[in-house]
């Protein structure tokens, strides 16, 4: 039989029968779509996920001051202004870590011309902006002469210009006040998004740590911070850069052994492997739940093709009677099968990117459809079809001539 | 002459059925050379059917040996028997067996799909066939728009497509009137008289056996009379 005339024996038995052959391809249209757009959501997650920890910086460690005790309560990590500017120099100087910047931060309300904002203001060193991995829009970040004479300059984030500049003003040059002291805007950042814990990152002022602590936060644990960040040479020196930082901390801090820390190190890029691990676990989850209605979508098909099989054991016994051999039924009703997988999970793709894309416009959730994802359920769909249909064709096949022309 | 088409000897045919196995077919021994004419007759349930299907190649003996054109079916896989009943063969049956949703060209041409014809050949020797008898212009018809006659004629230009040197028709003339009958038996007779196709029909009634030159009678599951079609006809009507 000449693959042309297979094709449309197919076509049209699967036409003579419109509204089942339909029915049973919707099953497979859901299945695929559900697949589409389960994967979609899932890589959204996973992408949403990279971009915030490929902003965050990498080989990161946070190093936050000691608990407070005080009469018997226990206060949480940072309360205790343990680590100084001088902690930060000598971990710098440590053969595993690149680079480190203490953080001094508060809230503070900013102020140019009419608008006024109120942000979060970091006091840091000019390796912040390295450590993080963060470019500049415009300007320049303040160097070590600005931090030894705690200068009045800033470096600003998207968020805040948004806010505080009219659109097309060049924000560097101008000045803002901050706590109602004047401020030289020196730099503007690149946008870096949402972090990890969903907080928008570019809504930022970064300021000379030792103008933070004289100038703008008060001083009243002088010379301390609460958390610094340090990043390891490479991803391979990640437990000895933690390993330098514990020893040189508890000998500067003189605590004993056996006495605990006054201060805690956490690893961010272990914190980023997890929490990516979690979004690619979760793709996964929403593909294999989506997985199910594809399977039963599958097993509709195999009903339905058992129905036609039964139905049509007439016809089948009539074409075996004028010289279809075995294999010639066979191949019709497993192209019958693929047939409305194909169609079925065609239908699907166009579903669930449709609805990708009515959820990426209606609701404010990151979808990504892959050519892969679309490849994947296409492919998949075509599995099921030959696998649930080759069963009852199969059957068809195994007919005898003359049982199948008896039957009524 | 020739070699036998059909040589059937010492043929067995059983049902197994609840109540024991049924001896349908008892040894039955025939043969029919190429260019005759054969109509077999008996009484219900005397095994004519059973032999037809047998002798078509849809179904298989319990015992015995079957050799058409000189090749033992036996030893015919599923594969090469598909071919025999395409090639070999073109069976009528009394119920027509047409695909109810194909046109009467494309069930004319449907065994040519199964012989690997490409679609315009399919469509040229289905409407030379269909002219053949007397047909063209329903060509587009569906069966269920055709009368009985019209879609017997159907069937045996279906059956005929290939050009097979042996047609069975298993009581072609059942289901149609008397005149359609005579119609149908006509174009038997032509077949066999101008391309020498060798017919073996089955047949409840006697008209429409005079058409064959040969009679076999079936009782009960063996042949109990063959010969000349007149003289045995003239003897069973006293």
């Amino acid at each position: 039989m000449i693959a042309g005339d297979l094709l449309r024996e197919s076509w049209r038995a699967l036409g003579a029968n419109r509204m089942r052959s339909a029915l049973t391809m919707l099953g497979m249209v859901i299945g695929v779509g559900a697949v589409v757009l389960m994967l979609a959501i899932g890589q959204g997650a996973q992408f949403m996920v990279n971009q915030a920890i490929a902003s965050m910086g990498s080989n990161l460690f946070i190093i936050l001051s000691g608990a407070t005790t005080s009469g018997g309560l226990r206060f949480g990590a940072g309360t205790s202004p343990t680590l100084t500017l001088e902690d930060a120099d000598a971990i710098a100087e440590l053969p595993a870590v690149k680079a480190v910047a203490p953080v001094a931060a508060g809230t503070a309300q900013v102020v140019h011309g009419p608008n006024n904002w109120s942000t979060l203001v970091h006091g840091t060193n000019p390796s912040y902006f390295q450590i993080r991995d963060w470019t500049f829009a415009a300007g320049q970040p303040f160097d070590e002469a600005d931090l030894r004479s705690a200068s009045r300059v800033a470096v600003v984030g998207q968020t805040v210009v948004k806010n505080l500049f009219s659109a097309g003003v060049n924000p560097v040059g101008r000045i803002i006040r901050i706590d109602r002291s004047p401020y030289q805007v020196i730099g503007e950042l690149a946008p870096k998004g949402q972090s990890l814990d969903g907080r928008d990152q570019d809504d930022t002022i970064l300021v000379p740590v030792t103008t933070a602590q004289r100038k703008l936060f008060g001083n009243q644990f002088p010379g301390t911070v609460r958390f610094m960040m340090a990043q390891a040479r490479s991803a391979q020196d990640m437990k000895r850069a933690e390993n330098e930082m514990e020893d040189l901390l508890r000998q500067r801090h003189h605590i004993g052994p056996g006495q605990d820390d006054d201060f805690s190190i956490r690893n961010l890029t272990a914190l980023a492997k997890t929490a990516a691990s979690a979004a690619s676990a979760l793709s996964f989850t929403l593909g294999a739940i989506a997985s199910i209605s594809l399977l039963v979508g599958g097993i509709g098909i195999m009903n339905i093709m058992l129905v036609s099989v039964t139905e049509r054991t007439r016809e089948i016994g009539i074409r075996m009677a004028i010289g279809a051999r075995p294999r010639d039924v066979l191949s019709q009703f497993l192209l019958e099968a693929l047939m409305l997988s194909i169609l079925g999970s065609l239908a699907g793709v166009l579903l669930g990117a449709g609805a990708a894309w009515l959820v990426t416009r209606f609701v404010s959730m990151t979808v990504v459809v892959t050519i892969w994802a679309i490849l994947l359920a296409f492919v998949v769909a075509a599995g099921i079809g030959i696998f649930f249909g080759f069963y009852p064709a199969r059957k068809a096949a195994r007919l005898k001539p003359i049982e199948a022309l008896r039957y009524e | 002459m020739n070699a036998p088409l059909i040589r059937i000897e010492n043929l067995y045919k059983d049902y197994v059925t609840g109540a024991g196995p049924v001896h349908v077919l008892k040894g039955i021994d025939l043969t029919i050379d190429p260019g005759e004419f054969v109509a077999i007759m008996g009484p219900s349930g005397s095994g004519k059917s059973t032999f037809m299907n047998i002798a078509g190649c849809l179904d298989t003996p319990t015992s015995g040996s079957y050799w058409l054109d000189g090749q033992d079916v036996a030893t015919l896989g599923v594969n090469r028997l598909a071919e025999v009943r395409n090639r070999a063969i073109g069976f009528v049956f009394q119920g027509f067996n047409l695909l109810p949703r194909v046109s009467a060209e494309d069930n004319v041409g449907l065994p040519l799909l199964y012989a690997g014809v490409g679609r315009a050949e399919r469509r040229r020797r289905a409407l030379e066939l269909l002219d053949r008898v007397g047909l063209t212009r329903f060509a587009h018809h569906l069966p269920n728009q055709l009368s009985g006659g019209q879609q017997q004629r159907i069937a045996i230009a279906r059956a005929m497509i290939n050009e097979p040197r042996l047609i069975l028709a298993d009581e072609p003339t059942g289901n149609l009137d008397t005149v359609t009958s005579h119609e149908i038996m006509e174009l038997f007779e032509a077949l066999n008289r101008n391309q020498g196709i060798t017919i073996v029909l089955v047949t409840h009634e006697a008209d429409v056996a005079r058409y064959a030159r040969r009679l076999v009678h079936f009782v009960d599951g063996a042949i109990e009379e063959d010969g000349p079609t007149e003289a045995l006809l003239a003897r069973a009507v006293p």
